[in-house]
């Protein structure tokens, strides 16, 4: 069967008929809720790893349920169910209509006309020959041994997932996407005299497997075998505060990290962010513009729609250092009588949606990056950052540099092993002081309340005035 | 519990002569309430259930294995499993050490880790000790201003692993939980802290314990500062003290042994660690809130110990890897639901408690820090280097009393070094959620980094 007509007969089969949910969702309001919705979902994964130049194993995974929420003034009731039946989601839909006590008023729901969305794909990971993706894999071991006699273990990993969902709700919302995604990583571990370092390098978008070229995988693969290469000369880090370069890229999770999850409006509304209260207020550097944009086609936060069946948007959050907005969603919004701005996001039909990010990102400056470099006398340069934690009540934040050098006099001199950075956002956001026009995006996974979703972070090379370096030096 | 099993009997006698299958089968019922300014701010029930299946087929070369896993027990959901995962055979690298569990004798210990007060309890009692837990936190110091989150949880499950190999393995389990984190304020920066309690029914959790947590932990580190740098003795509270000792055993996971990828690897019999440290992993001990009857592959879970008063003596091995150290599972497969395949890993670490209280310990360390929260431990510990580099928050020890509260610091070593530089071990052992207990311990020659 050609690959277009199996994507297409793909599409055209619907996860539940129209007049399935319009029930769901009149049972779901039967007890008098306030808002209704019904969440389908039908997700397939696969994943491949090759350690030490072995196929450890394939694995495929299927997913298919929906959720149903009601809420009743600021109450949530919510149900999930694998059972696709009419008789499944109305019993999901009874369970979670229980928060609601009032009278049984039928209230008929009427679904506007569906809006329909798919991730442009030019190759669907799910046609890609299991053996053509093992090939990639090896290609990546064979690359990244080659870059260098230290490379003493290679992990590679493959993974791609195709996510369908329908969501109805009673304000008449009816939408359907279908997602696109496709994820590769590489871990090299360099052995020397000095132990053993590791390097990292993801690649990962809202695209189909065409984004993986033998020219993409191959880079990363030796950029992950230098990285762990040079860390073998690494001195341990210094202790205390000094200027820091982050260079552009995974940089971006900083602003992710110090001020996005701040900035969500759950954390608004419950006054538990340092962000709370201070719209219109200067809470960054006048050089520090920052964005949530969802529509950033192919970049792993992107989403056409998001999982309330809003359209994805981009939404400045900051602007020249002065705080515009929060980011949405739909119930938080509807407290607030706004609309969402696009940000109501959910791990699978067992979740409940709320607000997160999607690509967030510094907007470039106009400095040059050997420029910002040559003239710190004396910091420390980050080439990559790890993952990152916030407290986002206090704004304290911690991240770790998985590859990072000295800057002395003004150059890039000695690698250091690796450490966390710690500061906290509203004062890091003051200290930005030098941004780069060499703006790129890093791929990365978000965790918030026992929830995973894709996001993106991005910006240019910058400095910070000076961030606390957690090293034992 | 019969349908399932008779489930992962039909697809085991499926297998064809060539074929070995591996079935694990679960199915649980979720109930989760969190409270906000006195009502329901959600209250989510789930019934889920799913199936995870290995199929390897023997070659001269070595046995290959593929997987498959689907979220639902519907006939087609499990026939596609089925198909995938024999699908996924064929691409995997032959391996003279892929092997599933077999019956090795070890008799399963008997545990009860099932409480039927899980099902019974009405659900209003649950919304009820929800709510009662964010009222206690709100109305127990004018400084808190806010509870950001009260939450009741728990479940029951059960699951099955069947296996052509003869492994016949099924369990029933429960667990309640409350958490909840208080933000407090009095006039200057916001602090917060959190609290918890854990059980295997909702009768056995302490609203008062998890509240007065919350409260103490958010109250106490109002006004903290960020110190100056410097090196010194930390004395990590038994939440903290738990996150380490869970890193440590990471380091002894077979699987990461064999992979070269641990800090341990080659140096079983050495001393790695203060004479007073001796950590065992045991999931037989059923004050374990992990407490587990077997293993992810269907072994009878036993006691292990790792280091024994600062030696080396042994890691923990699923089949895999330690075939492929040339040893015999020690019933330490850990798996993460239907969709993972097993690992070695610890699932109830304990360090021998030691006959120190924690008011003793800082009289004994005398000036030092105390470390209450950590910061990035996923970004900052490196198990393969041992590289340590945390956030913490916590309190200033002077002159063997805690003192005043610090945030924005780091505290740096190695793991090895920490290990060696292990002062007192309290006798204070608290029972977590997670794969750890912990006591307070003290630690010498950290570098603080702060201001």
């Amino acid at each position: 069967m050609p690959w277009s007509f199996r994507y297409a007969l793909l599409m055209n089969s619907t996860l539940v008929e129209r007049d399935v949910l319009e029930r769901v969702l009149r049972e779901a309001m039967g007890h008098g809720g306030d808002f209704a919705e019904v969440f389908v979902e039908d997700r397939s994964t696969s994943s491949a790893t090759l350690d030490q130049r072995r196929v450890e194993e394939l694995s495929s995974g299927r997913d298919r349920g929906a959720g149903v929420r009601v809420v009743v003034g600021d109450t949530t009731g919510f149900a999930h169910t694998a059972d696709l039946s009419e008789r499944g989601l109305l019993r999901a839909a009874q369970a979670a209509a229980s928060v609601a006590r009032g009278g049984g008023g039928v209230r008929a729901v009427a679904l506007d006309t569906l809006v329909e969305r798919r991730t442009r794909v030019a190759t669907m990971p799910g046609d890609v020959d299991k053996a053509r993706k093992i090939e990639l894999l090896v290609h990546a071991d064979d690359v990244a041994r080659s870059t260098g006699a230290a490379i003493s273990q290679v992990q590679v990993a493959l993974g791609d997932s195709t996510r369908r969902f329908v969501v109805a709700n009673s304000e008449g919302v009816y939408a359907a996407d279908h997602q696109v995604r496709t994820r590769f990583n590489i871990s090299c571990i360099a052995t020397g005299d000095t132990g053993m370092q590791t390097g990292y390098r993801p690649i990962a978008g809202t695209r189909g497997f065409e984004m993986l070229s033998p020219e993409a995988v191959g880079e990363a693969a030796s950029g992950a075998a230098r990285q762990a290469i040079t860390k073998l000369d690494a001195r341990p880090a210094p202790s205390g505060d000094l200027p820091v370069v982050l260079a552009g890229g995974s940089g971006g999770i900083l602003f992710h990290e110090a001020c996005g999850h701040g900035l969500e409006a759950d954390a608004i509304l419950k006054r538990s962010s340092v962000y709370a209260g201070r719209l219109g207020q200067q809470v960054a550097s006048p050089l520090v513009t920052l964005v949530d944009d969802g529509t950033v086609e192919g970049e792993w936060g992107y989403l056409a729609l998001d999982d309330e069946g809003r359209p994805g948007s981009r939404n400045v959050l900051i602007e020249n250092g002065v705080l515009t907005d929060y980011m949405w969603d739909h119930l938080r919004a509807r407290k607030e009588g706004r609309v969402s701005s696009g940000n109501g996001r959910r791990q699978s039909y067992q979740h409940l949606p709320m607000v997160r990010m999607t690509n967030t990102y510094l907007l470039e400056g106009d400095a040059d990056a050997e420029e910002i470099i040559a003239q710190t006398p004396r910091g420390v340069y980050v080439a990559q950052l790890g993952g990152g934690q916030v407290n986002t009540a206090t704004g304290d934040f911690v991240f770790g540099m998985t590859a990072a050098f000295m800057i002395e006099n003004g150059r890039i001199t000695t690698p250091l092993r690796d450490c966390n950075l710690i500061g906290n956002g509203p004062d890091v956001l003051q200290r930005v002081d030098a941004v780069a026009s060499d703006f790129s995006m890093t791929p990365g996974t978000c965790g918030k309340d026992g929830q995973s979703v894709p996001v993106g972070t991005g910006q240019a090379t910058m400095r910070l005035t000076g961030v606390t370096i957690g090293g034992a030096a | 519990m019969s349908d399932l099993l008779e489930l992962a009997e039909r697809i085991l006698s499926s297998a064809t002569a060539r074929e070995q299958v591996e079935v694990y089968v679960s199915r649980g019922t979720d109930t989760e309430v969190r409270a906000y300014d006195g009502a329901v701010e959600n209250l989510s029930t789930a019934v889920s259930s799913g199936i995870g299946i290995r199929v390897l087929v023997d070659g001269a070369a070595g046995a290959q294995v593929g997987t498959a896993w689907a979220g639902s027990l519907d006939e087609d959901a499990v026939a596609g499993a089925l198909r995938d995962a024999r699908d996924n055979v064929r691409f995997a690298t032959p391996d003279e050490y892929v092997a599933l569990a077999r019956p090795d004798g070890v008799a399963p210990v008997s545990l009860d880790l099932s409480g039927d007060a899980v099902t019974s309890t009405p659900l209003h009692e649950k919304i009820a000790m929800a709510i009662e837990l964010e009222r206690m936190v709100r109305s127990s110091d004018r400084r808190i201003r806010q509870v950001e989150s009260a939450d009741y949880s728990d479940y029951v499950a059960e699951a099955a692993i069947l296996s052509s190999t003869g492994i016949r393995a099924s369990y029933a389990r429960s667990g309640a939980y409350l958490s909840v984190e208080a933000i407090a304020n009095d006039g200057g920066d916001d602090q917060t802290g959190w609290g918890l309690s854990t059980g295997r029914a909702p009768s056995d959790l302490d609203l008062h314990r998890a509240a007065n947590d919350a409260v103490t932990r958010a109250t106490r580190m109002l006004g903290a500062v960020k110190p100056a740098s410097m090196k010194c003795t930390a004395v990590f509270d038994p939440r903290t003290a738990a996150t380490l000792f869970a890193i440590i055993g990471g380091a002894c996971s077979g699987e990461a042994v064999v992979r070269g990828r641990s800090f341990f690897t080659g140096r079983i019999g050495e001393t790695v660690a203060s004479p007073l440290f001796t950590l065992l992993d045991d999931p037989t001990d059923p004050r374990h809130f992990s407490a587990s009857v077997f293993d992810g592959e269907g072994l009878a879970c036993r006691r292990n110990v790792l280091i024994e008063n600062g030696q080396l003596r042994s890691f923990v091995y699923d089949t895999v890897s330690a075939r492929r150290a040339g040893t015999s599972s020690t019933g330490s497969a850990v798996r993460g639901g239907i969709a993972g395949s097993p690992s070695a890993g610890c699932r109830a670490l304990q360090l021998a408690p030691g006959d120190l209280d924690q008011a003793e310990i800082f009289r004994r360390v005398g000036n030092g820090v105390f470390v209450e929260s950590l910061m990035g431990v996923h970004s900052g510990v490196n198990p393969v280097s041992g590289d340590f580099s945390v956030g913490v928050t916590g309190l200033i020890i002077r002159d063997g009393q805690l003192a005043e509260p610090i945030r924005e610091v780091t505290v740096a070593s190695t793991l090895q070094r920490m290990l060696l530089g292990v002062l007192h071990v309290g006798r204070d052992v608290e029972w977590l959620a997670g794969s750890a207990a912990g006591q307070t311990v003290a630690i010498e020659g950290i570098a603080l980094s702060g201001s």
